[in-house]
This record gives structure tokens, C-alpha cells and sequence, in this order.
């Protein structure tokens, strides 16, 4: 009898506490953006993006914000999961009343609050996601990314790769969608380069628990020529330790997914890989007068460098500000008309939303590891256009669902 | 033939650092019978103080000394969390210890994170061993060859410990029966004491020793806890030396497995402990484990139906909950659903667990089932959504009937890890079966049909499924064959006696419960709108337990309580804080302290009338003599 009585009354109370929690009701009178990334579970990657996109939302409200008006960003944790990234899209969409969503790093995220965006006709401006499937195979009029795609990465890397004399690859990448689909794009795009190339190992370590020594020495086994590489963090540095430990690198050449990036690379200090040639961000020897503008306000503010992910949240933030500006509205569809074709200058240069698809041009640095003062860097990088790495526009609309 | 000797040679190496850190945990799991979650978080901790240490401590004496400074430094602070935390809850049911190290472990992420920074961290490596030897003509690190001799040292070393010193055979009398040992006059709490900061010491030791091979970082708690947990099972609880066994097993399976089917390390872990479960029950060298543990109905005043009286308030309370899209928004309403969801899924867990007795690591499996069941009639079949959510459930069941044959017939713990090695195969084929799956990008535009899609609708629906849900499983509970089931969990033997098949009997509440978690998971999958890998994964599971722990395992239905509190408390403080996991580890820590039977359990004996009050505190100042006569 008591006992359920008190179950009863603690349903009430609990239920009735967090509902009035969560019924708050938001800011008026401001242009407000959702924002939602993996804080909690990816401090690596999205700290320094935060830094990035809170830097743009800085300049735009002192450069008279949108169109006089204040743009203000409310930000949500997902932990990691597309679940929870829905709740949070929900709580932004339905009862903070934001003109559009923007943000995600892992790209099974990006995938559910697209089709959230979709279903709820909101727009979304994704940064980091790197799956093709969010423009392409699962592509919606909603949804928008800016990073450069697994596809451009992989043909930037191909077109360097077919340069190589080596004819026999092997692969390692972790045991997930992102790191098969590269691999696959890879294989396909350096297979149709160069037809006498061959693909003679493969290994799938899953994520996060790499068995660095079984993997080198077995990719070692298969006396490869070259190694196409797609392991990042943890596991990339196990796989270079154990690697170079036993001279698995040693007259091979490598070719490596993200590696050049701070967040990969900065970690490994002086035992950085030399003459791996890599995506990546190479923030210490860009000197346009873009960059330099940007570098220089996010010192100042945060007293540290710039890592990919603070460029790209800065990017997400001044193309979010941009699109509001253009569509001087907060209605879906005017959003999706302005978006189209938007041109927006950013630290890398002009980039481009592509109305075909919605992909961005936003691209990538291609270059070769080495190590100087016992840091890991990129040398003889050069800046590669995202817009010279897609498909024909044929191609696209017979990736993309029409209609 | 040299790549197999150096294959060989990796896979030993590899095998001694999982055994460093599983040991430990075999260790404590042996005498204090403490599911110890926080393992991982001290192996990350031991791996983070040992950075920051040989960062500053230069040399090879320098860096071996970090290394154990960190180990002991580390062991300190779990002695302290044994004293101040698990003391209080050694009386608590089985597996609430879990929750609090659970608790502990929420909390140590967030620390970390503040003291140590976001970004992955590679410490130096060690001091003259950075090099590799020639072994047939074939590199091997010498760090590989320290650590093939580090690992059967430590084992030796345990070995003595346990059997050449009076404090060792203290720790394998308790193992063999902690109530002889206390009433023989020896000490336990210190006992208890020394045991878990050794365990914690082992745990530490293992992670610092990874500084020379890898990055520490934020994830390395949660990767290693299943992997020990594993190794100390498929050896056998307590067993030490079948730690070791089984941690070459895996190494050596896995370094040649890759050679053969490269995509193998995935499920291989999961693979051999399902086999070797279903062979050999208690692992390579663990012994059947004596049924001494108090069961529930040992420890509870016998269970009662809801009262004509009760009956009406529960309903007053369901038509309040059904009264709420009147005030709620879209987004509560949403929150609402996904509570009730939680509810659902937990009530699904506690009637297995505590009508039962069937305690489940793997009851994501059959979320995760009906999840993808439902997911696949939309997206194969086209189905419209009312039957998908029968499919949903089905699946489940189906899950459940298959996995059940194999896991009834193991009980306590190793009926547990087997749940989680089924748990952790399905996630597997989720996560890497793309073409039917979509793997990691998961099944999209699994959206309710037109009459369920606004808010409103979806949450009445829900609301139904957990009613319904919550009054059958209760009316199972106190039908004949819950009567039966309870009869078995109390004992077996008894009811065995009388002519009741325990299997038969726990075969058919687990595929009830697995049917209820796939309605939950269908359900789920609707209301997100889409359906991915995670929800089979680990935390899913956890999730569950915490909330029926939360609820009290010992009452009829208080996780729905546990259920809403948790889920509440989860995603207010997502959204809320980036402390998140600080603040609900400590939230949890602080429940099992204030509610040492879970919040409906604890309320409900404070309510009970003050004799029986006195005689639970006359049961909890004499356990020894409980037990004694419980194990009778």
C-alpha cells in the first residue's frame, strides 16, 4: 500500500519537476541557431571547434550581427550518440524555437539530425560529418556540409597516390563505416588512375582497441610497396609506434587519412611519421592574408593555435550567418534558396555551397609529414580546391535521390 | 614460418598486458564479490598519473619509478574509495556495488578530463627499450619482450602472495567461503580493505605499462573493461592463473586470427567466451560458484498485489500522465515518450533480474532487436508502423529464444557474461554488416505513421505500451508461473524437488523479458526516427541495469521509478552542463549511499512498520549469521 503510494507520488513529483525544468521558455527577439556536438565524448576534437565557432559568433555580432539583428547560439552536448543528438535537436527545434541547426562530428550524428531535419523541415548546416551518404545516397533538401567529404579527401589522396610508383598497396582502417568507405573510395579512385596497381593485404582493427604489433606485422607479411592508412587518435598512435618499431614504414611509401591534422599529428611530437603524405592542416606555415587574419584574432583570444576543428567551427558559424543574412528570413525553405549557391569567404578562401548537392567546396591541404624540432608537421603542402575533387555533375544526380 | 614465430611473439606480449589488467579484477571479484565497473577507470587513471609522472621524473630510473609511483598512488585513492563508499553498501544486494562503481567511474571521466586536458596524450617510451631485437630475421620490440616476462613474473609473484604468506591465505579462505573466514575471527573489513587496493594496484600498473605503447586517452576505461571483464571469466572467477591462460588464448587467437580474417578482432573476444561458456561453464579454471549469495527473497518481506486501494491511486496516477499533453509542449512530450520508453525497458529487465533472478549485462540485445526488427519491416517490407511494432517485439523474442537456449543453463555471473558475449555479437554484426545494417550510419526515416507522428499521439502511445507493459509483467509476477519463477530463484534445488524445471521455468522469463525490450526498442526506433548500432551497445545495457538498481532489485516493479529519475536526470544534464557525467556519477554515488536498496526499495522499507525495521537492523548488524543461515 505505502509503497506504491510513494511510487505514485514520486512519478508525480519527478515527472512534474523535470517537465517544468525543461518548459522554460528562451530568449526573445534574437536570431537563434542550434548547435549540437559531441562534447563530452570527443573533448579532442570539439573543444577546439567550440573555440572556432564562438570566435565567429563574436565577429559577426560586431560586424551588426544579421542584418541588425543578434545572432545567438545555443549549444547541446549529444555524448556521442545519435539518440541523444535527437533529443537535443528536438529540445532546440520545438521549444528554444532556433531558425536552424548546425554542427556534428561523428557521422552516424550527422546522419540521424539530418533525417530529423528532413522530418521536421528544419535546416541543417552539418560541419564535420565526413560521410558521403549525408549529401549523396541519403541526401535531403535540408540538409548542408561543409567539410570536405570522405569522397574529396579520398580523391585528393588517389591523385597523389597515382603519382607513386608503387603497384602493391595494403590497407589498414578501423572496422567501421567511415573507415571501409574510404578505403573503398580510395581503391576505386586509384584502380581507375592506375590500372596496374593491386591491393594485395588488408586489416580491419576495430576502433579504439588497435593490436598495433599483430596488425604492422602482419600488413608487413604481405611485403607490400605502399599503405594506404585510415587509423587516427589512439590507434594511429599505437599502429606508428609499433610500425616504426619494426621497420614496417622503412622504404614504403604511406598514405594516410586526417594524419596531417593538429589534432592527430601534435600528439605524436617527435615521433611523428616523416614522409607520409597526408591530409591535413598545417597551421604554422599557411601564409595567406586570410589565415592570417583569423589566426591572429584566435591567438588573441584563446592564447593558442588554431586546430582543423576551431577552422571549421569557424567556418560553420560565418556560412550559418551568412545564409541567415542572405535569406532575411528564418523560414526553412527561404533558408535552403539562400543557401544554394552561397558564396562565403573564409580562412582557406572562398568556398562555395553547391546547389547540386549541397556540398560545400570548402577543401583540404595535401602534403608530406616530417618532423622539425621535434614536432610533427606538414611540408610542401599545397591547398587543394574541394570543387576539383567531386563527381561530374551526372555522377551526383544518379548518387543523389532526385526529386 | 619466422612470421609465426613473431606473430607468436606479439601475441604474448599482448597477452601480458591484458592479464595485468585483468587480474586484479579477478582478485577482487574473488573475495568481495564486488562487479568492480570502475576497474577501467583506475587502469585510465594508472595510465594518465604514470604521464604525468615520467614526464617529470627523468631516466630509466625515472620512468620505472613513475611507473609504480603511479600504481601506488592510484591504489591509495581506491583504498580510500573502499573505506569511505563500498563499506557502507557491502550489505546491499548483489550487484548494487556495481552501480556505485558505475557511479564512481561517471565521475572519474570528467576529472580527468579537467586535470589532464581533452587532447590524447602520448607519454615517452620506456628508457633503452625502444629499440627491437632480430628474432629469426624479423623485428621484435624489447618492450614486447619485457612484457612476455612481466606478465608470468606478476603471476608468480601473485601466486606466492596467495600461497606462501598468511595474508594470502586469508584472501583464498574468503574466496572459499567468506563466512567461515569472518566467523573464524578475521578481520574482513581490513581484509576486504587489502584486497580491492591490490586489485586496484594490479589495474593501475597494467595501464601505466601501456605509456610506451599507445596514447592515453579518455576512452581507455570503457575500451578495457569489457576485455578484463572477459579475460577473468572465460578464466574463471577468482582463478588467477586462468586469467592468464585466457588473456594468451584471446592474445593468441587474435594475432593469427588477423592473418586469416582480418576483420576478426571485433566479435573474436566475444566468440570464445561464448563458447567456452557454453562448454565449460565456469571457465578454463573457476570452480562452481556455491549458491551462497543471498537471493532476493531472502532479503525482502515477501511480495504482495496492489491493494483495491493502490489500485485506484496507481490509476489516478496513469490518467495524470495521461492528462499532461494538456500542458506539455512538443518537446516534453517527446521527453515524456522517451521516458516511458526507459520504463518499459527497465521493467522488461527487472522482472528477469528480480522475479527471475536472471541477472543480464547484454538486455540491449533485445532493445536493440525490436529497434532493427521495426527498422527493417519499414525499410524492407514497407510495413506501416502498427506492424512493425509487432515485429519489433518479435524479433526480440526470437533473439531472446535463441540466446536463452545457451544462457539458462549457467546461473549467477557467468549466466551475465554470457548475455553480454550474445550482446556484444549482435552489436557486432549491427555495427559491421553494412550492406543490411548500414553499419555505423544505421537505418534511417523509420518515422510513426501519420495518426502517432504528432507529439501528443506518440506519447499516448507509449504511454499505453508502458501501462500495459508494467501491468502484465505484474500480473506474471504473482500468476502461478511467477510463483514458480520465484520458487526456482529462491531455490532451485527446492523447487526442482517438487517437480518444477529450472531451465524450463527461466527459459520462458527470458524470452518474456526479451519480447518486452524488443517493444521497447521498436518503439524507440520510432520515436528517434532512426536506429543505429549504439543501441545494442554496452552502455544500452548498463543503462538498464542502473535503472532497475536505481528502482530496487528487490521490489516487484521499482524500476519504473529508477527508470524515470535516471532518464530525467541523463538527458537534463546533457542538456544543462558539459559536466554532465560528473554530476550524475555523483548523483548516482550519492543514491546508493542515501538508498542502499534503490530508491522504491529503501522508501518502502523506511514506510514498513517499525518492527520489522528492527529486525532489519537486528539482519544488518549480524550478517555473518544471515548468511550462515541463509547458505544453509
Amino acid at each position: 500500500m505505502t509503497k506504491t503510494l510513494f511510487r505514485t507520488v514520486c512519478f508525480a513529483a519527478l515527472l512534474g519537476a523535470g517537465l517544468m525544468a525543461s518548459a522554460s521558455a528562451g530568449r526573445a527577439a534574437d536570431i537563434k541557431v542550434g548547435e549540437i556536438n559531441s562534447y563530452s565524448a570527443l573533448p579532442a576534437f570539439t573543444e577546439p571547434y567550440r573555440k572556432g565557432w564562438q570566435l565567429a559568433v563574436e565577429e559577426v555580432n560586431a560586424n551588426g550581427g544579421i542584418n541588425g539583428d543578434k545572432l545567438v547560439v545555443i549549444s547541446k552536448d549529444d555524448g556521442g550518440k545519435p539518440g541523444a543528438a535527437i533529443t537535443a535537436a528536438n529540445e532546440l527545434v520545438s521549444r528554444d524555437g532556433v531558425a536552424l541547426i548546425t554542427g556534428g562530428f561523428l557521422s552516424n550524428v550527422g546522419l540521424a539530425i539530418a533525417d530529423f531535419a528532413k522530418q521536421k523541415r528544419v535546416v541543417f548546416v552539418a560541419g564535420e560529418p565526413l560521410t558521403d551518404a549525408m549529401i549523396w545516397s541519403k541526401g535531403n533538401d535540408y540538409t548542408f556540409r561543409l567539410r570536405p567529404s570522405n569522397y574529396m579527401q579520398a580523391a585528393m589522396l588517389a591523385e597523389e597516390a597515382a603519382k607513386l610508383p608503387a603497384k602493391r598497396w595494403a590497407t589498414v582502417a578501423p572496422n567501421y563505416e567511415y573507415g571501409q568507405s574510404a578505403v573503398a573510395v580510395f581503391k576505386e579512385l586509384l584502380k581507375k588512375a592506375r590500372p596496374d596497381v593491386e591491393f594485395v593485404a588488408e586489416q580491419w582493427p576495430p576502433l579504439g582497441k588497435i593490436d598495433g604489433g599483430a596488425v604492422a606485422q602482419a600488413l608487413a607479411a604481405a611485403n607490400p610497396e605502399a599503405i594506404l592508412n585510415v587509423e587516427f587518435g589512439a590507434d594511429l598512435v599505437q599502429f606508428v609506434r609499433e610500425g616504426t618499431t619494426r621497420g614496417l614504414f622503412k622504404d614504403r611509401s604511406v598514405v594516410s587519412f586526417l594524419t596531417g591534422e593538429p589534432e592527430y599529428l601534435e600528439p605524436l611530437k617527435g615521433e611523428a611519421p616523416e614522409g607520409w603524405i597526408v591530409t591535413g592542416y598545417p597551421w604554422y606555415s599557411i601564409d595567406t592574408p586570410e589565415h592570417n587574419a583569423f589566426k591572429k584574432a584566435y591567438e588573441d583570444k584563446y592564447g593558442e593555435h588554431p586546430y582543423l576543428g576551431s577552422v571549421a567551427g569557424y567556418i560553420e558559424l560565418k556560412t550559418v550567418a551568412e545564409i541567415l543574412r542572405k535569406a532575411k528570413s528564418t523560414e526553412a525553405e527561404d533558408l535552403i534558396a539562400a543557401a544554394k549557391g552561397l558564396k562565403v569567404d573564409t580562412p582557406f578562401g572562398e568556398i562555395t555551397i553547391r546547389a547540386i548537392d549541397h556540398q560545400s567546396t570548402f577543401g583540404s591541404f595535401v602534403g608530406k609529414t616530417a618532423v622539425k624540432d621535434g614536432k610533427g608537421v606538414m611540408v610542401d603542402f599545397t591547398y587543394k580546391d574541394g570543387a576539383d575533387y567531386l563527381p561530374s555533375d551526372e555522377e551526383v544526380k544518379k548518387l543523389r535521390p532526385q526529386g | 614460418m619466422s612470421l609465426y614465430v613473431v606473430q607468436f611473439l606479439t601475441g604474448l606480449a599482448n597477452a601480458a598486458s591484458l592479464f595485468l589488467a585483468a587480474c586484479g579484477l579477478s582478485v577482487i571479484f574473488g573475495v568481495t564479490r564486488i562487479v568492480n565497473f570502475a576497474h577501467g577507470a583506475f587502469y585510465m587513471l594508472g595510465a594518465y598519473v604514470a604521464f604525468s609522472l615520467t614526464l617529470r621524473l627523468e631516466g630509466v630510473v625515472g620512468f620505472w619509478a613513475g611507473i609504480f609511483l603511479a600504481a601506488i598512488i592510484v591504489a591509495a585513492i581506491g583504498a580510500l574509495l573502499e573505506m569511505l563508499l563500498l563499506r557502507r553498501i557491502y550489505q546491499a544486494p548483489e550487484l548494487f556495488q556495481l552501480l556505485a562503481t558505475f557511479g564512481v567511474t561517471l565521475m572519474v571521466q570528467d576529472i580527468v578530463h579537467m586535470i589532464w586536458g581533452a587532447q590524447d596524450l602520448v607519454g615517452p617510451r620506456a628508457p633503452g627499450l625502444q629499440g627491437a631485437v632480430q628474432v629469426m630475421g624479423l623485428p621484435v620490440p624489447t618492450y614486447d619482450i619485457l612484457l612476455i616476462i612481466l606478465g608470468p613474473l606478476v603471476l608468480g609473484a601473485l601466486w606466492l602472495l596467495m600461497h606462501r604468506t598468511r595474508w594470502g591465505v586469508l584472501v583464498r579462505a574468503a574466496t572459499e567461503d567468506r563466512d567461515m573466514v569472518a566467523a573464524l575471527g578475521v578481520n574482513q573489513k581490513w581484509l576486504f580493505t587489502g584486497v580491492f587496493t591490490l586489485g586496484i594496484f594490479l589495474a593501475a600498473f597494467g595501464g601505466a605499462l601501456q605509456i610506451p605503447r599507445t596514447a592515453v586517452n579518455h576512452l581507455m576505461d570503457l575500451s578495457i573493461i569489457a576485455e578484463v571483464f572477459v579475460v577473468v571469466v572465460i578464466g574463471g572467477l577468482g582463478s588467477i592463473t586462468g586469467a592468464f591462460l585466457a588473456a594468451v588464448l584471446i592474445a593468441e587467437l587474435n594475432a593469427f586470427g588477423i592473418l586469416v580474417l582480418p576483420g576478426i578482432s571485433l566479435v573474436l573476444m566475444f566468440l570464445v567466451m561464448a563458447v567456452v561458456l557454453v562448454l565449460r561453464p565456469w571457465g578454463f579454471l573457476g570452480k562452481p560458484v556455491s549458491t551462497d549469495a543471498k537471493t532476493i527473497g531472502e532479503t525482502t518481506r515477501p511480495w504482495h498485489p496492489w491493494s483495491p486501494t493502490m489500485a485506484v491511486l496507481v490509476a489516478a496516477s496513469v490518467l495524470l500522465a495521461a492528462a499532461l499533453p494538456a500542458v506539455l509542449g512538443p518537446y516534453g512530450l517527446s521527453i515524456g515518450a522517451q521516458i516511458l520508453i526507459a520504463v518499459i525497458f527497465a521493467m522488461s529487465l527487472q522482472f528477469q533480474m528480480s522475479t527471475g533472478g536472471l541477472d543480464s549485462f547484454g538486455h540491449a540485445a533485445y532493445f536493440g532487436l525490436g529497434a532493427y526488427g521495426a527498422a527493417f519491416a519499414i525499410q524492407w517490407f514497407q510495413l506501416p508502423m502498427e506492424l512493425a511494432l509487432i515485429v519489433g517485439p518479435l524479433a526480440g523474442l526470437v533473439g531472446a529464444l535463441v540466446f536463452g537456449w545457451f544462457c539458462v543453463r549457467l546461473s549467477g555471473v557467468y549466466f551475465a557474461m554470457l548475455t553480454l558475449a550474445f550482446a556484444q555479437i549482435t552489436w557486432s554484426i549491427a555495427f559491421q554488416w553494412v550492406e543490411v545494417t548500414g553499419g555505423d550510419n544505421g537505418i534511417l526515416g523509420v518515422w510513426p505513421s501519420e495518426w502517432a507522428s504528432s507529439p501528443a499521439a506518440f506519447y499516448w502511445l507509449t504511454l499505453a505500451a508502458a501501462v500495459l507493459t508494467v501491468l502484465i509483467l505484474r500480473h506474471l509476477v504473482f500468476s502461478p508461473f511467477g510463483y514458480r519463477l520465484r520458487g526456482v530463484r529462491d531455490s532451485s534445488v527446492r523447487a526442482e524437488s517438487i517437480g518444477i524445471s529450472r531451465q524450463r521455468t527461466q527459459y520462458v522469463a527470458f524470452a518474456i523479458s526479451g519480447t518486452a525490450a524488443g517493444l521497447a526498442g521498436a518503439l524507440f526506433a520510432f520515436l528517434k526516427g532512426s536506429i543505429f548500432p549504439d543501441a545494442l551497445a554496452i552502455p544500452t545495457s548498463i543503462d538498464a541495469l542502473v535503472m532497475v538498481l536505481l528502482g530496487g532489485v528487490a521490489t516487484v516493479s521499482g524500476s519504473v521509478v529508477g527508470a524515470i529519475v535516471y532518464t530525467m536526470a541523463t538527458i537534463w544534464l546533457m542538456s544543462e552542463t558539459d559536466l554532465s557525467r560528473l554530476v550524475l556519477g555523483g548523483f548516482i554515488v550519492f543514491l546508493v549511499v542515501a538508498f542502499p536498496q534503490g530508491i522504491v526499495g529503501s522508501l518502502s522499507s523506511f514506510t514498513s512498520g517499525s518492527l520489522e525495521r528492527w529486525r532489519g537492523r537486528r539482519e544488518a548488524s549480524r550478517p555473518v549469521a544471515l548468511s550462515a543461515e541463509a547458505s544453509r
